[in-house]
C-alpha cells in the first residue's frame, strides 16, 4: 500500500501536520484532521495518519491521551467534532462487515448468563442480518476459533468462571470469528497471565501472515519492539507515527510521555539519559 | 369461572413481564421498567379523556408512547450529564404528577380510581367483557393482555439475538451494525405497553414486581440466557396461582399476594439455588476447604 | 392574584398546611442534596414503598394513626429494607439496581396485603391510612405540623452538625474510612435522616411522588453552584418554594391535590435551572461547545497558512 504513513521522525511536529488538507487514501484506516472533545474539553485534536496494511502497529501514549478515543471516534462509538475517517476508501459504515473489534474487558458484565462458544458465536451476528438465527455453520466456525486461541476445552463454560485471561482470549476468538481485513484491539495485554500474552501474540503474528491489518493499544512500553512493527504515539496529538525503530526512539518518546524516561537496554547505546 | 378469569389474567400479565423482565435486568434498567409504570399514567389518562371511554386500542398505543417519551427524557437527562438515578427519578414522578393532576381535575369524565391504579382490581375484571359483533368473547383484560403477550413473543422471538447482544455487549453490537438506540426504544415500548395492558386489572405494583422478581429468581437459577426466561416466565406463573390461594385463604389484595409470593420464591432461590444459592455455595466452600 | 394569596394566608387551616409543606420542602430538600450527590436518589422512592408494612404494622399493633407511630414503623422497615438490599448484592450476583426493584415491590407488595386486611377488617374505615398513603396534605392539622416542624429541626441539626462528615463520606467514603471516620455509622445516619425526611413526605405528596421532594429540587440546586453548603441551601429553598406553590394552587383550584402540583413546581424549577443557569445549564454549555469548536477551526487554519507559508518559504530557500 502507498507509504505516505510518516516515516520522517526528526521532525515529528511538521510531519503530524504534512497530511493536513490532503485528501484520505484507500489505505486500510486513514484519518484527517481528526478531532474529539468530551464536554468541551478537547481529547483528540488535529490526528492525521494513513495505516500500512497487513502490518502490526501499537498505539501508545500517557493514560488520557486518547487512545481509546481513538478507536471508539473511527468505530463511530463516540462522536468526532472534527476530521475524516477512512476504511479502505470508504465510510466505516459501508465497510463494518472487513472490521473486527476486541473492546476492553470492563466493557461487558462477566455475568450474563452465556458460555464462551455463544459469546464467540456474537461476533458473526453482523453478518446474519435482522432475521437469520445463527446455526450449525455459525457454531461450527466459533468452535474452530475457540480451538485456535486454545481454549476448545471451555466451550460450554459460564463466562463468569473463566480467569481474565481466558475472558480474553474469547474475546480475541470473537474477533477472529468476524473473519475481518482490519482489526482494532483496546488493551488487549492488559492484566493477562504469561500464557495468554503468548496466545495473543501468537494470533497477532498468523493475523499478519494472513495479510491483515491490526491495531492494538498498547500500555506496556517494554515490550513494543517485539511486537509491533509500527507505533502510532500519541498525547492529545500524534506525536509521531511510523516504523517501529524510527520513531520508537527517546526523543519523541519524552516528547509523548512528558518527563524523563529511562531506556534500558538495546537501546542504551544509540539514546541517552 | 372467575377464578380461572382472574389467574388466566395474572399469568398472561406475569409471562409478558418475566421475559421482558430478564431483559431489563440484566441491562441494569430493572428501575427504568419501575419508571415506566408509573409514568404511562398520564397517556392512560389523556387516551381516556380522548377516546371518551375506554376504548382499548387507542389507550394502548397512546400510552405506550408515553413509556416510550419517558425512556427519551431519561438519556437526555443522562446526556446532560446527570446520573442516571436522578434522571430516572426526576422523570417519573414528574410524569406520574401529571397524570394524578390530570385524573383528579377530570374525575367526572375518567373513570378511573386512583387505588385502581396502583392495586387495580382484577377480581373485577371478567365483568368487563368485550363484544365483537354482538358475542361476548370474554373479558378486555384478558384480550388486551393476550394481544401484548402475542407482541413480545413475536418481537422477542424475531429478534432474539439482537436483543441479547445488545444486553451483553452494546459497543460490539454498534460496531456489527445493529441499531441499539432502535433496540432499547423497542424493548421499552414492549415494557410500556405490558404496564398499560396490566394496570387496569392488576394495577403498577405488580407490574413492576412480575417484572423484577421473576427475572431476578430465574438469573440466581440458571446460566443459559433462554432458560432464564423459562423460569422466568414459570416462576411468574406459580407466583399468580400461589399468591391467589393466599389473597383467597387472608382475604386480602389479590396483587399484593401475588407480589409476596413471589418475593417468597425469590428469597427460596436466594438461599437454595443449587447454583448461586448462599447454602450451597458456603457448603460448597467448607466441602472444598477440609 | 395577590388578593387570593392574602385570602390564602388569612386562613388558619391553609396556614398551618403551608407552613407544614414549607418545612417539609426546606428539609427534603436538605437530605435529598446528600443522597443526590451519593447517587442514590431513588433509594427514596425504595425506603417509601418499603415502609409500608412497617406502617401497616404499626397501626394493627396500636390501633391508631398517629404519625409518630408510623416513623417508628417506617423506620425499621426501612433500615431492613437497606439491609436486605445489601445483603442481596453482597451475596448473590443480582446488581444493585434489581436488589432495590425486589425489596421495593416485595416490601410494597406485603404491605398491601397488609393494607387490605386493615380495611376489610373492623377499624378499617376510619383508620385514613389510604388518605395518607396517597398524600392528602389538605388532611393535614396542627399536630402535624408540629411533627413536621420536629423533623425539619432533627434535619437541619443534624446536616449542620456533621456537614463536613456528610461531605466527605459522600464525596469519598473510602478516603473517609482511612482517616478514621466511621463511616458505616454516618451512611447509616443518613439512612435515617432520609427515611425521616420520607416518611413525613408520604403524608404531604404520597407514596410514589415522595422521590421527587428528595431528588428534583436537588438536581435542580446543583445546576447552579459547585459549593455544597450552597447548593444544600439552594436545595432547601427551592423545595421549600415547591411545597409553598402546591398548597397554594391546590387551595386555588378545586379538586387538585397538592402532591403532585408540589412535585410538577420542583420540576419546573429543575427544568429552569437545568436550562438556564450559567455554566452548568444547557444552554450555557451549547454556548460553549460552539466557542470551542471555532476556536478549534481557526487555530487549525492558522496552523495550515503558517506551514504553506513555511513550505512556501523553503521551495524559495532552495531554488
Amino acid at each position: 500500500m502507498s507509504d505516505t504513513f510518516l516515516s520522517e521522525k526528526s521532525q515529528p511536529q511538521l510531519n503530524a501536520n504534512r497530511l493536513k488538507g490532503t485528501q484520505p487514501t484507500s489505505a486500510p484506516l486513514s484519518v484527517r484532521d481528526l478531532a474529539v472533545a468530551y464536554h468541551k474539553k478537547p481529547v483528540l485534536s488535529g490526528v492525521s495518519f494513513d495505516i500500512p496494511e497487513g502490518q502490526l502497529i501499537g498505539i501508545l501514549g500517557p493514560n488520557g491521551a486518547g487512545k481509546s478515543t481513538l478507536i471508539k471516534a473511527v468505530l463511530g462509538l463516540v462522536p468526532k467534532m472534527h476530521g475524516e475517517v477512512k476504511i479502505f476508501g470508504q465510510s466505516y459504515r459501508e465497510q463494518r462487515r472487513r472490521i473486527g473489534y476486541v473492546p476492553q474487558r470492563e466493557s461487558v458484565d462477566w455475568d450474563f448468563p452465556t458460555h464462551a462458544l455463544d459469546v464467540v458465536m456474537m461476533g458473526r451476528y453482523g453478518h446474519l442480518g435482522w432475521f437469520r438465527r445463527p446455526g450449525k455453520k455459525e457454531r461450527d466456525l466459533a468452535a474452530h476459533c475457540l480451538e485456535q486461541v486454545g481454549m476448545g476445552d471451555y466451550m460450554y463454560r459460564q463466562i463468569s468462571q473463566l480467569s481474565g485471561g481466558q475472558q480474553q482470549r474469547v474475546f480475541l476468538a470473537r474477533a477472529l470469528v468476524q473473519d475481518a481485513e482490519l482489526y482494532f484491539m483496546d488493551e488487549p495485554f492488559a492484566g493477562v497471565d504469561a500464557t495468554t500474552e503468548k496466545a495473543i501474540i501468537s494470533l497477532l503474528e498468523q493475523l499478519k501472515k494472513q495479510g491483515k491489518t491490526v491495531l492494538v493499544v498498547h500500555h506496556d512500553l517494554a515490550t513494543v519492539e517485539e511486537y509491533f512493527d509500527h507505533v502510532l504515539l500519541l498525547n492529545g496529538r500524534l506525536v509521531a507515527g511510523g516504523p517501529t525503530n524510527e520513531v520508537f526512539v527517546p526523543d519523541t518518546l519524552q516528547e509523548t510521555y512528558g518527563g524523563r524516561i529511562a531506556m534500558i537496554g538495546s537501546r542504551s547505546e544509540k539514546g541517552q539519559v | 369461572m372467575a377464578t380461572f378469569w382472574i389467574i388466566l389474567t395474572a399469568i398472561l400479565v406475569s409471562s409478558a413481564c418475566a421475559i421482558l423482565g430478564c431483559f431489563l435486568i440484566l441491562r441494569r434498567m430493572a428501575l427504568v421498567g419501575d419508571a415506566i409504570s408509573h409514568a404511562v399514567l398520564p397517556g392512560i389518562a389523556i387516551a381516556f379523556l380522548w377516546s371518551g371511554s375506554r376504548d382499548s386500542l387507542w389507550m394502548l398505543l397512546g400510552a405506550t408512547v408515553f413509556g416510550l417519551l419517558t425512556v427519551f427524557f431519561i438519556q437526555s437527562l443522562q446526556a446532560g450529564g446527570l446520573s442516571s438515578d436522578a434522571s430516572i427519578g426526576i422523570v417519573f414522578t414528574a410524569l406520574f404528577a401529571v397524570g394524578v393532576i390530570l385524573i383528579s381535575l377530570n374525575a367526572g369524565h375518567i373513570d378511573l380510581d386512583l387505588d385502581c391504579v396502583l392495586f387495580g382490581e382484577i377480581a373485577y375484571v371478567q365483568w368487563d367483557t368485550l363484544t365483537l359483533g354482538g358475542t361476548d368473547v370474554g373479558p378486555r383484560a384478558v384480550w388486551m393482555l393476550g394481544i401484548t403477550l402475542l407482541v413480545i413473543l413475536l418481537v422477542i422471538g424475531l429478534f432474539y439475538k439482537q436483543f441479547k447482544l445488545c444486553a451483553f455487549d452494546p459497543a460490539l453490537a454498534a460496531a456489527c451494525g445493529i441499531p441499539v438506540v432502535l433496540f432499547h426504544y423497542l424493548l421499552m415500548g414492549l415494557v410500556s405497553m405490558t404496564s398499560v395492558a396490566s394496570f387496569e386489572s392488576v394495577g403498577s405494583i405488580l407490574v413492576v414486581g412480575m417484572l423484577i422478581v421473576p427475572a431476578a429468581t430465574a438469573y440466581l437459577l440458571t446460566d443459559r440466557l433462554g432458560k432464564m426466561i423459562l423460569y422466568s416466565v414459570l416462576v411468574g406463573a406459580a407466583s399468580s396461582v400461589g399468591g391467589y390461594i393466599m389473597a383467597y385463604a387472608l382475604d386480602a389484595s389479590i396483587a399484593g399476594c401475588m407480589v409476596a409470593v413471589a418475593g417468597i420464591l425469590f428469597v427460596l432461590a436466594l438461599l437454595l439455588s443449587p447454583k448461586h444459592g448462599i447454602v450451597f455455595r458456603y457448603a460448597r466452600r467448607k466441602f472444598a476447604a477440609r | 392574584m395577590w388578593n387570593w394569596i392574602v385570602a390564602i394566608l388569612s386562613d388558619p387551616n391553609t396556614r398551618w398546611i403551608l407552613l407544614g409543606c414549607l418545612l417539609l420542602g426546606f428539609s427534603s430538600g436538605i437530605i435529598g442534596s446528600f443522597t443526590f450527590l451519593r447517587r442514590q436518589s431513588l433509594m427514596g422512592d425504595t425506603l417509601a414503598h418499603a415502609a409500608l408494612p412497617g406502617i401497616c404494622i404499626a397501626f394493627m399493633l396500636t390501633e391508631t394513626k398517629s404519625v409518630g407511630l408510623f416513623l417508628f414503623g417506617a423506620l425499621v422497615a426501612g433500615i431492613i429494607a437497606t439491609f436486605g438490599i445489601s445483603w442481596i448484592t453482597r451475596y448473590s450476583r443480582i446488581k444493585q439496581d434489581a436488589a432495590m426493584g425486589i425489596v421495593l415491590t416485595v416490601f410494597f407488595g406485603i404491605g398491601v396485603v397488609m393494607l387490605t386486611r386493615i380495611q376489610h377488617g373492623a377499624s378499617g374505615s376510619q383508620s385514613g391510612l389510604d388518605k395518607y398513603l396517597f398524600g392528602q396534605a389538605a388532611s393535614m392539622v396542627m399536630t402535624d405540623v408540629y411533627v413536621m416542624g420536629g423533623v425539619c429541626l432533627v434535619l437541619l441539626i443534624a446536616c449542620l452538625a456533621w456537614f463536613k462528615e456528610f461531605k466527605l463520606v459522600s464525596f469519598d467514603p473510602g478516603f473517609a474510612r482511612g482517616m478514621g471516620l466511621p463511616v458505616g455509622m454516618l451512611e447509616q445516619l443518613i439512612l435515617l435522616l432520609t427515611v425521616i425526611a420520607v416518611v413525613a413526605g408520604i403524608q404531604a405528596v404520597g407514596v410514589v411522588l415522595v422521590a421527587a421532594l428528595l431528588v428534583t429540587p436537588a438536581a435542580a440546586a446543583r445546576c447552579w453552584t459547585d459549593s455544597l453548603s450552597l447548593m444544600v441551601l439552594l436545595a432547601g429553598i427551592f423545595g421549600a418554594l415547591s411545597g409553598a406553590t402546591g398548597t397554594i394552587f391546590s387551595t386555588l383550584v378545586p379538586n387538585l391535590p397538592t402532591g403532585p402540583v408540589t412535585v410538577l413546581a420542583a420540576t419546573v424549577l429543575f427544568a429552569g435551572s437545568a436550562l438556564l443557569a450559567p455554566r452548568r445549564g444547557l444552554l450555557a454549555r451549547r454556548l460553549r461547545s460552539i466557542q470551542a469548536k471555532s476556536a478549534y477551526l481557526r487555530e487549525e487554519h492558522a496552523t495550515l497558512q503558517t506551514l504553506s507559508a513555511q513550505r512556501a518559504q523553503q521551495e524559495r530557500g532552495e531554488l
